[in-house]
């Protein structure tokens, strides 16, 4: 998906190419075998329904007392008769028709008005928010079914109000569900946005709110469609919904109940009928909540297993690991698997911290840089993603062939993390105390008393004033900054030989960055520790990092000491990317951007992954992987036309 | 974020909150007893010709109207029903010719028993299925969970009330058709249970099928957390992440629902009571209603309304118990 | 105040909560914005610094007419603005407006670029069909985009190319004045960069004023003309951004300065662990910055320093009682 090419500087950016065509709503729901199974059922018993006049059936309000109680496949009565005679599958039918149109009825009576105050309160907030949910929590103070007989206890048996009551049971819960929506949209940029384009507030809400709105009340239909055909269904058969002659379902049921013994097929049969009609609905339900559910979609309630998939395709022997190197990572590979894309996020990368160093992993986003750091403990989530090559030595000992066990004691005492936002990154409902006291207690046999007495003294060491009192503290209730020292406090519960850290400052303000930076600085001096510190910035490269490695599309196109690769970058984005950056203190400097975008990393070009951006680039970058090769002295750069190269030394 | 005060923790603000809750309970329950009064109020017919049938004279009519209070306006009907509701004093109901109030709570203490049944079977059975299919998901459990509480969810729960006695209590008799006890002999804990089994059951199906969908939902939601990562990342058994932090995580948001269909469990024993002829509520009510036994109704319906009530307190002060942050 | 001056702040204050319960308790109130007064002059470029929760956000929706002040007055060209938005926000939104942070989050999922380019020139210009295709092209030009992206989603798009059709929006109704919250820091640097040189070039193009509003102070020294400096709801130091970023005279701006990391920039300044922001809900008496400040004296406890010039120097103001001189 390449839009700007390099030899002929585009003014405007083009056009990317369409992504194949999203397949379409209907095709995805096909895909689900269970929601066809529905849909075909559902169509099926409509159809039937909807045709009852064409079909030869006989009068299902006849009685025939001669006839009375029919067994099914009884001559002229597949289904058999009821008590008066008259022919069930007829009634069946019938009675199908109306259960549907009194079912689907309610529902629609229900969604438009819940939705419609749902929409308002949501949108408009404050008072009014107010005084309709207030009025919508009375109604629901009421269990449901209680509140449906009531009302048909006001309004009098009958199918009509049977269906008012329950279409007004379930205003409530489309109001509430798409309240919760409304009001989320309405606190949306895109709203303010809208407002300032001049729109009304009727506009916003039905233009700009509602179109958000309409999947969550599809899915709401689609889901209680069903439940308002079994309540209907069970008022008609307490005998307060359709009354006789008229049949649905409900009420062939209730009449059924009471020859149960003797006839037990009168009350069996409608049973079935209203059974496969829910379930079928249901089925097709969950089918377009699927379809629809953006979360669904991308797959996000896969749930990750405990550790990275590892699957390599041959096992690199022979390698002799670095014995200056406490992390020494080799040709690291971790893909993403969606469906039939295969996402080469990490392609190929070697790390190697050594005591109390760190090294600096510097990129954009989607370059690969966390995956890296995240595979060496299996933390990448699984599915979709497996590392498929190369080999994580720790101290020697491969992390990738170690057994799950393994991997489970070197996690928090020889590895340890800090993760970027310590708010989502800290169990909400466990104190401080109680998450440092379990980080401690996993791999040290202490007892409660001294594990306490450990992570207070833990708390200290991250420079938290009043220690014991914190321990106490639920994490929100810590500011942003404090939030973070207690994480790195867990990261120092045992003697960890290396802290991989992800962004651990990137959700910081300035003035809290500068302390944590500091404070981790001072620490891994003190500890000896190394660290693989995960950033896009590279001011916070300078405030830290020993050595530095540049990434881009999943592979590092530069290495060296931080020093070096600021003052005389080799590779043309690490020049560019460090040039299009503004420095405090020179504002006259011109930024110079980077044209274009970063390849998609299941479309990687053969050549360099940088070409198509890059002022330096010729044929020769294109044609085959370029591989990353020494340049001076404990440096590397993944270029053929490398900048600085006088400085190059062999 | 501000670095609060250090405030005092724990205990006391969890117990203040519920008297918090408690006392915004009592507005609550004043509506309910408007709603249900304005309810009643509206039902069309003349309970007096009702009780004195369609030969009734119209002195007659009246008299009783005026015995009954129903000649007085609204509000003050309304007020004179509080004033005697807060002494205990439901009226007395005319099909039965006794205090409703003592009907009601003979009838709401064996609906408590088959609904309390029910939704701990619900709750226990729910969870459990939730958090098995989510800890496998797309193993064979997983799946044949899914399917089952589908089908769960489906069933009109009258009708599969029909079909267990159908088998279990005409074809196999292994439990009682209808009833809270034996007629004969009858009245023990055992005859109890034996009755409660094939209602209660049918009861928590549905409930089931809700609570075990929405754990499983939310045990996967939760999974996905940063938090997760975070717990891994500190070398915790899996049991550990799962059993104690997911699930803890996934509660926080299952335990409302819980809290719901306790309403749904409640009102649901309106079809059961009526199949398996349980004494209780629900069967009262439909009886009442066809009989236009009007205080009745509007004794049980209140009784009713004020126990959920109740119940959703119950499962609001669990979740903040759970959740410090909604503290 | 001089004639170049667009749009004046004076004293603008929002409170947000306050007020009272139903009974008659106070409701905890938060000084989002406290006494800021700016002028901002035709042609230039101010620049508002400050960490998150210091309210300058608060302040961009202000302007703009979002959000409404609870005192003081915002007037734009003379007009009473908070006056002008609560009546016809319309008339406003014509000569001001507003780029937001997240640009993804600011385009509606479901409306095509053009829908959402088209609704400011038919609300507020009312522009007829091919004055308004005219106009689009214009803007899609502008903002350096293809014509083709005018049919697409904005999920198709990157977030460098949606901000960019944010700045098109803002710029579709030919404002004068654009406030531009935190309009890249949701973007990577390499993006960052193509922002803002379009947005340079817009200003000339179109003779613009901006309100520049970052977190990020390099960012904000290279775009702005003068700059100022907010720390809990208040203007601690306004002046020439050159001036002010070389020589800071509130000990805040210094610390802010020394805080942010820059290439080559080996050691940070850092403070003691806590020293956090003070709480909203219970403001010191004096000065906000009090417990973090290495040049605190007794009075800056007691009593709010007021907003002064140096000495020789009329443009930058800084509310100290011990200010950093020309260091």
């Amino acid at each position: 998906m390449s839009e700007t090419t390099a030899t002929a500087p585009a003014r405007r950016e083009k056009l990317p190419k369409r992504k194949r065509g999203r397949p379409d709503s209907i095709r995805l729901l096909l895909n689900n075998a269970l929601a066809t199974a529905g849909l075909v059922v559902f169509v099926l018993i409509v159809l039937v329904a909807v045709a009852a006049p064409l079909l030869p059936l006989p009068d299902p309000d006849a009685t025939a007392p001669a006839n009375r109680l029919l067994r099914p496949l009884a001559e002229g009565h597949l289904l058999g008769t009821d008590a008066l005679g008259r022919d069930i599958l007829s009634r069946l039918i019938w009675g199908t028709q109306v259960s549907l149109a009194v079912g689907v009825s309610a529902t629609l009576i229900a969604a438009f008005f819940g939705s419609l105050i749902g929409l308002v309160a949501g949108y408009a907030g404050g008072r009014i928010d107010t005084l309709l949910m207030r009025g919508i929590d009375m109604v629901m103070a009421f269990p449901y079914i209680l509140l449906a007989l009531a009302i048909v206890a006001v309004l009098g048996p009958g199918l009509l109000n049977a269906l008012y009551a329950i279409a007004v049971v379930n205003i409530p819960f489309f109001a509430r569900n798409i309240r919760g929506i409304a009001l989320g949209l309405s606190r949306r940029e895109f709203v303010d946005a809208a407002r300032l384009s001049g729109k009304s507030n009727a506009q916003i809400l039905f233009i700009e709110v509602l179109p958000n709105v309409l999947p969550v009340i599809i899915i709401t239909m689609s889901t209680t469609i069903g439940w308002m055909i079994l309540e209907t269904a069970g008022l008609s058969f307490l005998g307060l919904g359709a009354q006789p002659p008229q049949a649905d379902l409900g009420s062939m049921l209730g009449e059924g109940r009471k020859i149960l013994f003797t006839a037990p097929h009168v009350s069996v049969i409608p049973g079935v009928m209203i059974f496969a009609l829910v379930m079928s609905i249901n089925l097709l339900g969950d089918g377009v909540r699927d379809v629809l559910d953006p979360r669904l979609k991308s797959g996000a309630l896969t749930r990750p297993v405990a550790r990275t998939a590892v699957m390599r395709d041959q096992v690199p022997g022979g390698i002799e690991p670095d014995a200056e190197a406490v992390l020494d990572v080799r040709d690291l590979k971790t893909e993403f698997r969606f469906g039939g894309d295969v996402f080469k996020a990490v392609g190929g990368v070697d790390m190697k911290v050594g005591q109390g160093e760190c090294l600096g992993i510097v990129g954009e986003s989607g370059s690969g840089k966390s995956v890296s750091a995240m595979s060496i403990m299996g933390l990448v989530p699984t599915p979709p993603g497996r590392i498929t090559g190369g080999v994580a030595l720790l101290e020697g000992e491969d992390l990738f062939a170690a057994s799950d066990e393994r991997i489970r004691q070197l996690r928090g005492s020889a590895v340890s993390h800090v993760f970027q936002d310590p708010l989502s990154t800290l169990h909400p409902l466990f104190t401080v105390g109680d998450q440092l006291v379990e980080a401690i207690q996993a791999h040290a046999p202490l007892s409660g008393s001294a594990a306490r007495k450990k992570a207070a003294d833990l708390l200290k060491t991250v420079r938290i004033p009043n220690p014991a009192e914190r321990l106490k503290s639920y994490p929100h209730e810590l500011s942003g900054g404090m939030r973070q020292r207690v994480c790195m406090a867990m990261a120092l519960a045992h003697d960890a030989r290396v802290i991989i850290a992800d962004e651990p400052t990137t959700a910081l303000d300035v003035t809290v960055q500068a302390q944590v930076l500091s404070l981790l600085d001072t620490l891994r001096e003190e500890r000896n520790a190394g660290i693989l510190f995960i950033t896009h910035d590279f001011g916070v490269v300078s405030a830290i990092c020993d050595r530095v490695a540049v990434m881009y599309a999943g592979q590092f196109v530069e290495t060296g000491t931080t020093e070096e690769i600021l003052t005389s970058p080799a590779h043309p984005y690490t020049a560019k990317l460090i040039d299009c950056v503004p420095v405090l203190g020179e504002p006259e400097r011109r930024l110079d951007a980077i044209g274009g975008r970063p390849p998609v990393v299941n479309d990687l070009p053969v050549g360099c992954a940088f070409a198509d951006r890059c002022p330096r680039a010729g044929d020769d970058c294109r044609a085959a992987p370029i591989p990353l090769t020494e340049f001076g002295e404990g440096r590397t750069v993944r270029c053929i036309h490398p900048l600085n190269a006088e400085a190059e030394h062999g | 974020m501000p670095a609060g005060p250090l405030e005092p923790r724990g205990k006391s603000t969890v117990t203040a909150y519920i008297a918090k809750r408690l006392l915004a309970a009592v507005p609550v329950l004043f509506g309910l007893t408007i709603i249900v009064f304005l309810i009643m109020a509206m039902i069309p017919g003349d309970p007096a010709i009702a009780i004195l049938g369609s030969y009734a004279t119209p002195e007659n009519v009246e008299r009783l109207n005026r015995q009954l209070g129903l000649d007085q306006p609204l509000f003050q009907q309304y007020f004179i029903w509080v004033g005697n509701l807060l002494q205990g004093d439901l009226g007395r109901s005319y099909t039965l010719n006794r205090p409703v109030l003592d009907e009601v709570m003979e009838r709401f203490s064996a609906t408590l028993i088959l609904a309390g049944t029910a939704l701990i079977l619900c709750s226990v059975f729910g969870l459990i299925a939730g958090v098995v299919s989510a800890v496998r998901q797309f193993s064979w459990v997983d799946k044949a969970v899914t399917f089952i509480v589908l089908i769960g969810i489906s069933v009109p729960s009258f009708w599969l009330g029909l079909l267990l006695i159908l088998v279990f209590a005409v074809n196999l008799q292994w439990f009682p058709a209808s009833g809270m006890f034996a007629i004969y002999g009858g009245g023990d804990l055992p005859d109890l249970l034996h009755h409660l089994f094939l209602p209660a059951i049918t009861l928590a199906v549905v409930a089931t099928g809700v609570i075990a969908r929405l754990t499983r939902t939310a045990m996967l939601e939760v999974l996905r957390q940063d938090y997760i990562r975070t717990a891994r990342a500190k070398g915790l058994t899996e049991r550990r992440v799962i059993y104690r932090h997911a699930f803890k995580a996934a509660m926080v948001t299952v335990i409302p629902v819980i809290g719901i269909q306790a309403g749904f469990v409640l009102g649901g024993a309106v079809y059961i009571e009526t199949v398996f002829q349980w004494p209780g509520i629900g069967s009262m009510l439909v009886k009442a209603i066809s009989t236009r036994d009007l205080l009745l109704v509007q004794g049980g319906v209140l009784v009713v309304a004020a126990a959920y009530v109740l119940f959703n307190l119950a499962a609001d002060v669990a979740q903040t118990v759970l959740d410090p942050r909604l503290r | 105040m001089d004639d170049g001056v667009l749009l004046s702040i004076d004293g603008a204050e929002r409170v947000f909560g306050g007020g009272r319960t139903i009974f008659g308790g106070k409701k905890p109130a938060v000084h989002a914005v406290q006494d800021v007064t700016i002028d901002v002059r035709k042609g230039e470029t101010l620049g508002i610094v400050g960490e998150s929760g210091c309210g300058k956000s608060t302040l961009a929706r202000m302007i703009v007419g979002l959000d409404v002040p609870t005192g003081g007055r915002i007037t734009f060209d003379g007009r009473d603005l908070a006056a002008e938005a609560g009546k016809d926000l319309r008339r406003l939104s014509r000569d001001v407006q507003y780029v937001f942070q997240d640009p993804v989050a600011s385009l509606n999922p479901r409306k095509t670029i053009r829908t959402i380019l088209e609704a400011p020139l038919i609300h507020l210009l009312r522009l007829g069909k091919p004055e308004r295709e005219k106009r689009l092209s214009e803007l899609m030009d502008a903002v350096n985009l293809a014509p083709e992206f005018l049919d697409r989603y904005p999920h198709e798009f990157s977030g460098g190319q949606a901000q960019r059709i944010g700045i098109a929006r803002a710029l579709a109704a030919d404002p004068k004045l654009i406030v531009l919250d935190e309009p890249v820091s949701a973007l990577d640097v390499s993006v960052q960069a193509q922002v803002l040189n379009i947005l340079d070039g817009l200003k000339e193009r179109f003779g613009l004023t901006y309100v520049f509003i970052s977190h990020d102070l390099s960012v904000v020294e290279s775009v702005s003309d003068r700059v100022a400096v907010m720390y809990f709801g208040r203007i601690v130091e306004i002046g020439a951004g050159r001036s002010i970023f070389r020589t800071p005279r509130h000990p805040y701006t210094h610390l802010l300065l020394e805080s942010a990391p820059a290439p080559g920039r080996k050691s940070l300044l850092s403070e003691d662990a806590d020293t956090e922001l003070p709480d909203p809900y219970n403001p010191p008496p004096g000065c906000a910055f009090y417990a973090r400040c290495p040049r605190r004296t007794d009075i800056c406890n007691r009593q709010e320093p007021p907003l002064e010039a140096a000495p020789h120097q009329e443009e930058q103001l800084a509310a100290c009682f011990n200010p950093r001189e020309g260091a």
